[in-house]
């Protein structure tokens, strides 16, 4: 794993529908500012920039490395741009991390954005080659039929996913950055909302969000403030088309766990982890990925969502800050949940804090659940 | 003469020539400043400054002080009413507002025309700056202030690739294939998978894909969504996009299912390819209306 990590700084922008008052180039200053403040530093303190966002057809920005470099204090400094679909935030802090553990920086600041505003992520993801028949329809139409497969096989009763939605937002309602907050959320709000890709409700979806977030990580000299400590780093990817590939449970998510598990030292994540901040665009990815991640067996992942083991006063809290499901700037929403990850080690989650969490999951998955990313974070240094 | 209908006619009361004011000293600086282009306020003896301006504190019915402060010209929106219907008598043809502006540096606000386009383009707090008729059609009015117009919060910019897409060698096979009704896939050299459409390697194994099998037009849905939003691809809402894996292949292909309604469709139902009468076909999978259910009992639906 190489030479010691930390997070040293967490910038976060509120996230919200639009962000009209500010340019691309200041709403990641924003979240850098408040990353390097948060680190009691300034970019004069910083070796090199990190930069992840989402595809180049989701605003048009083709080159963020050149057109942000002034904005994030990069002049004469290395900066590099990370392009991995929606995982792109979780992989952004990794490839920061591996410049610090690789001994070759001591301090590298980590920022991804998105401002959905300014165009449409739907039609971005849908635009057809010709030749080609697809009849995939955005996100959601890409990953419906994996969701109507997960409940196939383990007989997930139908009120599961709108369970997740509900308590994904009234987290949210406790995190001052979280973009969706529904007061009263309940189950038959949830269900009485309309099928858009059936069988995913409006409500158990991401909303689309402006917002940027950056991290300050740092070697083991240069620390300064509360670290949260790198315990382990993983990436995996695979082909979207492969003959037998399982679309439900994808290998690359359960090789990046066991990857990231072992350096960690963690057997049994359910009962080794505090809190975990996992990529969850659409209700049902919170079952799906408790299995997948190896947080229960195959086909139980439903029933620790329903019986509240992952709600904030659970034993195992999954997206105590409302996660993908409440704030979904995509190219930052990676980075966002190895941040919170991070800010739950370093007791700074404010109201969404899981009380004495030590030990934290972040992750985040892209494509068509064929790019995966995680770290583990720890209070201790490891 | 019908009786109960009231007498009535048309006046018109209106001196010829317009009413003059004589403006005061106080008045007439600012409508000389605004013929020049300068939008102006004057202070009063507590420090405010008032635009546009009044001959007299209004808070101390003092006399304002002679001092004279540029403001602006750009100020914010305190307050408005749109108009959608604009009368002939408003500054303005089309939709507009009417706002309370406060100029940059100035204590008060006046009230003048917003051009905002579009009742969603108003906001309380908004930018905006005047925008003055040209300088020889100015004659020392408030109406040499147009309009006030928001300053420039966003653009527009256009971005636009133009690609010449070749289909490449195992696409243009499979293509012929599907002009021809067939559907045509590969072997694996090394792993025996079959992948649909034809393509030249593995992408499990990386092997050589040599071997052409013909598959059939039949095959069983795996699992579907039911889209209940529109796509010009799809002939109503909802529409079903389901994966279908052709009898013979490893690999099931996204297709559009049809002639049954969405809300039949299920895991393991046996379905054969609509395919359009051969004149209408071309080098295209739209030569495939859609799948449609054979009849058959349903399959077992393996992980």
């Amino acid at each position: 794993m190489g030479n010691r990590c930390a997070v040293i700084g967490v910038g976060q922008t509120r996230y919200q529908t639009k962000r009209r008052d500010v340019s691309i180039a200041g709403l990641v200053r924003e979240a850098a500012l408040r990353a390097l403040e948060d680190a009691g530093l300034t970019f004069a303190d910083i070796d090199a920039v990190v930069i992840g966002k989402a595809p180049d057809l989701f605003e048009g920005v083709m080159m963020p490395e050149a057109y942000l470099a002034d904005a994030l204090g990069a002049r004469g400094k290395p900066m590099m741009r990370v392009h991995t679909a929606g995982s792109v935030g979780g992989s952004t802090a990794l490839v920061g991390a591996s410049l610090i553990q690789g001994g070759v920086h001591d301090r590298v600041l980590v920022v991804a954005f998105e401002k959905q505003s300014e165009s449409n992520a739907t039609w971005a993801l849908s635009t057809h080659l010709p030749f080609s028949a697809s009849l995939v329809v955005g996100a959601g139409g890409y990953f419906a039929p994996h969701i109507r497969e997960y409940i196939r096989r383990t007989g997930a009763p139908e009120h599961v996913g709108a369970l997740v939605a509900v308590k994904d937002r009234k987290n949210a309602l406790l995190n001052p950055y979280a973009h969706l907050k529904i007061p009263g959320i309940s189950l038959e709000m949830v269900q009485s909302t309309p099928m858009l890709w059936e069988p995913i409700r409006y409500l158990e979806t991401c909303p689309s969000s402006d917002g940027a977030c950056a991290m300050v990580l740092s070697s083991e000299k240069a620390v300064t403030g509360t670290p949260a400590w790198v315990h382990g780093t993983a990436m995996r990817s695979e082909p979207i088309f492969r003959a037998g590939r399982d679309t439900v449970n994808p290998r690359g998510g359960q090789d990046c766990a066991a990857d990231v598990y072992r350096q960690a030292g963690i057997t049994d994540p359910r009962r080794e982890l505090d809190a975990a901040e996992v990529y969850v665009p659409f209700s049902w990815y919170e079952p799906m990925w408790l299995e997948n991640l190896g947080f229960c067996a195959e086909g139980e992942g439903w029933k620790l969502t329903e019986s509240g083991v992952t709600a904030l006063g659970g034993d195992m809290p999954w997206n105590p800050s409302g996660g993908v499901l409440s704030s979904n700037p995509i190219g930052a929403s990676g980075l966002i949940r190895f941040a919170e990850a991070a800010l739950q080690v370093r007791g700074r989650a404010g109201e969404h804090q899981v009380p004495g969490a030590r030990r934290a999951l972040g992750h985040a998955y892209g494509g068509g659940a064929q790019f995966f990313a995680m770290w583990i974070v720890g209070s201790d240094r490891p | 003469m019908s009786a109960g209908v009231p007498l009535t006619a048309e006046h018109v009361l209106e001196f010829p020539g317009g009413y003059t004011r004589t403006t005061g000293p106080v008045i007439g600086r600012f409508l000389t400043e605004l013929r020049e282009g300068r939008l102006m306020g004057v202070r009063t003896a507590g420090g405010r400054v008032l635009v546009p301006p009044l001959e007299y504190d209004p808070e101390t019915g003092e006399p304002v002080t002679d001092e004279w402060v540029r403001v602006g010209p750009a100020g914010t929106v305190l307050t408005w009413a749109w108009v959608e219907s604009p009368r002939p008598s408003h500054p303005l043809d089309r939709p507009f507002a009417w706002a309370l502006v406060r100029p940059d540096g100035a204590d008060t606000a006046l009230v003048h025309a917003v051009d905002a386009g579009n009742v969603k383009s108003m906001r309380t707090g908004m930018r905006v700056r005047p925008d003055f008729v040209p300088g020889p059609e100015r004659r020392g009015h408030i109406r040499d202030i147009r309009a006030f117009v928001p300053e420039v919060t966003r653009i527009v910019s256009p971005i636009r690739t133009r690609y010449r897409v070749s289909a490449g060698k195992a696409l243009t096979r499979f293509l012929e294939g599907v002009a021809e009704g067939v559907f045509i896939g590969g072997r694996c050299d090394t792993c025996a998978k079959v992948y649909v459409p034809y393509r030249v390697s593995c992408p499990e194994c990386g092997g050589v894909i040599a071997e052409e099998v013909n598959l059939p037009d039949t095959g069983t849905i795996t699992t579907f969504a039911i889209n209940n939003l529109p796509d010009p691809r799809a002939p109503e809402v909802p529409f079903v996009s389901a994966y279908v894996l052709l009898d013979g292949a490893d690999i099931p292909m996204i297709t559009l299912v049809g002639g049954v309604p969405a809300h039949e469709v299920r895991q393991g139902m046996r379905v054969r390819a609509v395919w359009v009468p051969p004149e209408e076909r071309g080098m295209s999978m739209s030569n495939v209306k859609w799948f449609a259910p054979t009849g058959e009992p349903d399959a077992e639906v393996s992980r």
